[in-house]
């Protein structure tokens, strides 16, 4: 163990060192061979050009390697592997494909994402919407928001033993240890074995991350519910509009692009979830979704990297539109300014 | 903000009411794993965590020593013990058939049907004689009730560090955290600065290509970079699962992030600035080095915080680059492998999820101010 921390304590120091060598030697050498701050100012000037034209190349280098070998060569690479056969020897065309439309675990992974897709985003926003209003009107708001923030930090993987605690099923007639069924118990109901619920687990699955989730719609939308300007909440009250009115006529459509981040980025996230189904059911009882099918075939029966790769593309491919989205609004961003 | 609800109306009072409401929401499920992660783990069993402060009455049968543990005493033939097996607790009633398994109360004497007399005192002391030698195999049943007084104790804890092997997945993970945070900061910081201040052809393109793979799905990148790893790791002969493989991974996972966020506060920082230091001479690197990294030190922290919660909870990309030996599984993957053969002991599971869950809500609650400058500059920006 001691051994560990040493070697991990030395790559880091060695990696930073690495890092930090890297920027200052390939400067200095950038420099020493193009001097332009003395010497024959033609050639100065010329070599100053030359520094300038390097120089970002070399800020950049280490990152759009990095970036190119873990992010963008894969992305290829999937697309590749998708039309190849289980060991990504032989090619089948889009015989992985085919599969998949006929398999009756990916649609049912499809529907239930869809199912998350549609109210994973929608409930964490409004609840993040509401609380960020009402907090807003406390004068301990911050301490509130700070602990609905909170489990933001816990993993997803706690997240569901927390839930998963919290649907605990016993026997009827013994004393429950899951709150739900306890509080079932106390209205009278009978008690439930929640998650394996064909159906209906998907939504007590999706309130784990939803729960996660609220905290930052909420510091978000929160930030962007102080960032309307006065004048317009003054004019609506000399107007004689009520705190309801002016929530939703005026605050709501000044935070519309704000609401779409919110939206569009809890959805990037819906659709990567992976640890909670994996931790809660693994798929059982009808509760697949397309993550952790993917994650099922990488290793099913060592491993059917086309079966895979395929599904990884699907989700690619969900992704894409908000993709086009973001760097559209990220572009007009920089030309406005 | 409202001068409507700014009086202490009624409408104050709900919401008051309301966002108490919530919080408690929020925080009870957290709540009560925490409480049950400290209860005694017999409690823990048959009770709700909710009820941690009342005694609980519980059945319980033990089965008493054989016939080899009597002992004779002033002509009688005795075997005692304790019911409780030295548990805290009272005895609030006794009885010896599953039929009536508290028919008797403590210190009443209840004659077997081999004729023997069985007596359990409050204190769990029970004692079986008989005039003649007792025979059988078995030892007899004896079935209780017993009120156990709330009980808190740390050790559930000191289980899951040492012979759960927490402990070591402790140290894995943060062996797997911190160099995953600190190397790509250099990297990104020197790319951001690049981006915003310096001018090149294809800067446009580089930028939009950065926000556009900060969505792409980590699934896509798992099968090409496994094989990729499996490959390298036969080529040099060293295996394919290392720290190393996992900093470099989260390194290229976390960079998109990394550069959109400090690109985006460097390019806010104030332009005469870079422009006075270049007309006193300074090269690109002088500036970035004296006067863009220390100023952007509140988007550092932001994204060292972010990198770090994101490496410490992260179980997709240890699963798939690091082994599930114990020298390399990380708390998450103990979580989920504990799950998974620990399911129905729950004295183990919450334990083990609070000691996953404290390092990361230390930096939350401590650091919570960088945590939301972060989250704001990466998505409200402009927007």
């Amino acid at each position: 163990m001691v051994e560990q921390i040493v070697a991990a304590i030395l790559t880091m120091v060695l990696g930073v060192a690495g890092c930090a060598f890297y920027f200052i030697g390939s400067n200095w050498l950038l420099d020493r061979i193009f001097p332009f701050k003395q010497g024959d100012s033609a050639v100065a000037a010329r070599n100053q050009l030359i520094t300038a034209a390097i120089r970002p190349w070399l800020f950049l280098g280490p990152a759009m390697i990095a970036l190119f070998i873990y992010l963008v060569y894969p992305v290829f690479d999937s697309l590749r592997l998708s039309l190849f056969d289980r060991t990504g020897g032989e090619f089948v065309g889009l015989s992985n494909y085919i599969w998949m439309i006929n398999d009756g675990e990916f649609r049912q992974s499809m529907f239930n994402n869809m199912l998350w897709l549609i109210f994973v985003p929608s409930l964490s926003t409004f609840f993040g919407l509401i609380i960020a209003a009402l907090t807003d009107r406390v004068w301990w708001g911050n301490i509130a928001k700070s602990m609905i923030f909170m489990p933001m930090a816990i993993s997803f993987i706690g997240a569901s033993v927390i839930w998963k605690f919290i649907y605990d099923f016993r026997g009827e007639g013994d004393a429950q240890i899951g709150l739900l069924n306890a509080v079932v118990i106390f209205l009278g109901g009978s008690p439930e074995a929640w998650i394996t619920l064909d159906f209906w687990n998907n939504f007590y699955l999706m309130v784990i991350l939803i729960w996660i989730q609220t905290g930052f719609a909420m510091v978000i939308l929160s930030a962007a519910l102080r960032g309307i300007p006065e004048e317009t909440i003054e004019a609506a009250v000399i107007d004689g509009a009520n705190g309801v009115q002016i929530f939703f006529k005026i605050m709501i459509p000044q935070i519309w692009g704000t609401i779409a981040v919110v939206w569009t980025t809890i959805t990037i996230l819906v659709l990567k979830v992976f640890d909670i189904v994996l931790a809660m059911t693994n798929g059982q009882w009808n509760s697949q979704v397309l993550a952790n099918l993917m994650f099922d075939w990488m290793f099913r029966g060592g491993g059917d990297f086309g079966r895979g790769a395929a599904i990884a593309v699907v989700i690619m491919v969900l992704v894409i539109p908000i993709m086009v989205w973001n760097i559209r609004r990220a572009n007009a961003e920089m030309e406005g300014r | 903000m409202f001068a409507a609800s700014s009086s202490r109306s009624p409408l104050t009072w709900a919401v008051h009411a309301s966002v108490i409401f919530l919080v408690v929401i929020w925080t009870l499920p957290t709540f009560g794993l925490f409480i049950s992660s400290i209860r005694d783990k017999d409690q823990l069993a048959i009770s709700g965590w909710w009820t941690s402060l009342t005694t609980t009455e519980q059945n319980r049968v033990i089965r008493a020593p054989g016939p080899d543990a009597q002992v004779e005493q002033n002509g009688r033939f005795v075997i005692s013990g304790d019911v409780l097996e030295g548990g805290p607790g009272t005895v609030t009633a006794f009885g010896f058939s599953s039929r009536e398994p508290t028919k008797y109360q403590p210190g009443d004497i209840a004659i077997l049907r081999s004729g023997a007399e069985l007596t359990v005192e409050e204190d769990g002391a029970f004692s079986i004689s008989s005039a003649e030698p007792i025979e059988g195999r078995r030892g007899q049943r004896v079935f209780f009730s017993a009120e156990t007084p709330p009980r808190f104790t740390l050790e559930n804890y000191r289980n899951v560090l040492t012979s759960e092997g927490v402990l070591q997945s402790f140290v894995n993970s943060m062996t797997v955290a911190v160099p995953a945070t600190i190397i790509p900061i250099l990297i990104a910081a020197f790319a951001a600065y690049a981006l915003a201040w310096m001018k090149f052809p294809g800067r446009a393109l580089l930028i939009a290509t950065v926000v556009g793979l900060l969505v792409v799905p980590l699934q896509m990148s798992l099968i090409p970079l496994l094989k990729m790893y499996n490959g390298v790791g036969a080529f040099f002969g060293v295996p394919a699962k290392t720290y190393l493989g996992i900093w470099l991974a989260h390194t290229g996972f976390g960079l998109p992030l990394a550069i959109y966020l400090l690109r985006n506060y460097i390019a806010g920082l104030p332009k005469e600035l870079m422009e006075s230091a270049r007309v006193d001479g300074a090269s690109d690197f002088d500036i970035f080095v004296k006067i863009v990294l220390p100023l952007s030190f509140p988007a550092l922290a932001s994204f060292a915080i972010f990198q770090f919660l994101w490496t410490w909870n992260d179980l997709l990309v240890a699963m798939v680059f690091l082994g599930n030996g114990d020298d390399q599984l990380v708390l998450t993957g103990r979580l989920r492998e504990l799950l998974g053969s620990r399911g129905g002991n729950w004295e183990i599971l919450t334990a083990s999820a609070f000691v996953t869950m404290i390092v990361p809500l230390i930096v939350f609650f401590s650091l919570q101010r960088f945590l939301v400058r972060g989250l704001l500059a990466g998505s409200v920006k402009g927007g």
